[in-house]
């Protein structure tokens, strides 16, 4: 149980994740187009009018970057408690909490990711310039780790269950209200002009909040799971 | 000390909570009869009319005490989720299920009396005010507890991870109360505070504050019932239970 170990055993699960996504590519562009279509319907929805385009883009692109996230996050745990890896994730003797986080941090990097640098380019199709388009990016970098770790939680506590997919939005969308709140807020307050210091702020909170408290929650829901 | 320790322990067993809940529940009823005609009486003949708000105030009666309500029984919720969780204990997750419907219904009790006083003093049914959003959460959270619960068909499983999720939602209660200081918004805030001396008149804080004991009772009352009624669901086979079962029944239907 060296120090060796942990890192060698949190790489692993980090690395056979990655391998996983990539040899799955269709998962992993299902939520990356998922967050462009869902952006792309509001424009068609609401008409072409630049300066309502530009009023509703903060909120439009958090919604759609959270909708993304929910849609991948309740898949995090499945295939490895259908096929008996989580059972022996749970048998590695390092905690689970950092094997939990490993997960989670593959998850961020195969769907979180992409989202940020994508909004760049959604952003600019809704009319965002400059300051505001950095913000957003900055906002969804801070943001969508504390909604993978959140949707953690809820995918772990619906392993097995029947109709899980709605069952982890119903549970992991409440929680997800105070991120797109402060996300959605300072990139709106970035193109009202009083600065997005604030909410940024409040959303690097969430995430040192959600940071060591959703893994414990997360890994104890996977132990029930697998009792 | 020893004493109460031993009396309090011995009701983790169901065969002593059952009968004990049951001697409970008239006591509470009644109770809750009393102060809630008590503060209704000094809320809408005694209590004066608001010289800003009108007669359009007096629903504060009924709305403060059960947004105190569903506050206060979701902790208690996660409470004895917490304690089940820890201690292994059956009763405890039994007490968590039962508490969590009149959590739900009083949250939802709380929000359609805020949008009636809404109307008249603010001109809008709803706003999406930070309190009124965070209390909004607070009924979803409520209600997918009792999903959860209710979607796991193993009962050890389903009690488990919903008391679990109840503790990780318990994060939203302080956001609630804190919410009118923290952001400064539409809602008024804090019209009791235990520092502060009282910015209303006496009348009336005596009115809201019997509503919240009558609340509280009728809650215990409720819940206690309610916790009965899952006893006897979950243990239909016990011997002991083929003798509470009957008059279990009967008095459920009366």
């Amino acid at each position: 149980m060296s120090q060796a170990g942990l890192g060698g055993a949190v790489g692993a699960i980090v690395k056979r994740d990655l391998l996983l996504a990539f040899r799955r590519r269709a998962d992993l562009s299902t939520t990356v187009f998922f967050f462009i279509m869902v952006a792309s319907l509001f424009p068609l929805g609401v008409g072409p009018e630049p300066g309502v385009l530009r009023a509703i883009a903060p909120g439009v692109l958090w919604v759609a970057a959270l909708l993304s996230c929910l849609l991948s996050v309740g898949r995090v745990f499945t295939a490895d408690y259908q096929d008996g890896v989580l059972e022996q994730m749970v048998l590695i003797p390092h905690p689970l909490i950092v094997m939990v986080l490993a997960k989670v941090f593959a998850h961020w990097l195969v769907s979180g990711l992409p989202v940020v640098l994508l909004s760049f380019l959604l952003g600019l199709q809704f009319g965002l310039e400059g300051d505001a388009l950095a913000v957003l990016a900055l906002s969804l970098l801070l943001g969508t780790p504390t909604l993978s770790l959140i949707g953690s939680i809820g995918a772990a506590l619906t392993l097995g269950v029947r109709g899980s997919g709605m069952l982890v939005a119903l549970l992991v969308l409440p929680l997800f209200i105070p991120v797109l709140i402060f996300g959605a807020g300072a990139v709106s307050s970035t193109v009202s002009g009083i600065g997005a210091e604030a909410n940024l702020s409040l959303l690097g909170a969430c995430l040192m909040v959600a940071l060591p408290l959703a893994p414990w929650a997360t890994a104890a829901a996977v132990r029930i799971a697998v009792e | 000390m020893s004493d109460s320790r031993v009396t309090w322990s011995k009701y983790s067993s169901l065969q002593a909570l059952y009968p004990l809940a049951g001697r409970l529940i008239p006591w509470c009823a009644g109770a809750a009869v009393l102060f809630m005609a008590a503060g209704l009486y000094l809320g809408f003949f005694v209590a004066p009319t608001d010289f800003q708000q009108g007669e359009a105030y007096r629903i504060i009666f009924v709305h403060v005490p059960a947004a105190w309500m569903s506050m206060f029984l979701y902790v208690m919720m996660a409470l004895w989720a917490g304690l089940g969780l820890g201690l292994k204990a059956r009763p405890s997750f039994m007490m968590a299920q039962a508490i969590a419907p009149t959590g739900a219904i009083f949250t939802f009790l709380a929000l359609l009396t805020g949008a009636l006083w809404g109307k008249p003093t603010w001109g809008a049914w709803w706003v999406w005010d930070a309190r009124l959003t965070s209390e909004l959460i607070l009924l979803f959270l409520y209600l997918g507890v009792m999903l959860l619960h209710a979607s796991i068909d193993d009962l050890r499983r389903a009690d488990r991870a919903s008391a679990l999720f109840a503790l990780v939602g318990v994060v939203n209660v302080p956001i609630i109360y804190f919410s009118v200081r923290w952001w400064n918004t539409l809602h008024q805030g804090a019209s009791v505070s235990m520092t502060a001396a009282p910015k209303m008149a006496a009348t009336m804080l005596t009115a809201m504050l019997l509503m919240a004991i009558g609340f509280w009772l009728y809650s215990m009352a409720v819940i206690l019932m309610r916790l009965r009624c899952v006893i006897l669901e979950r243990n239909s086979q016990p011997r002991w239970n083929q003798s509470a079962v009957e008059p279990g029944v009967k008095e459920i239907r009366a």
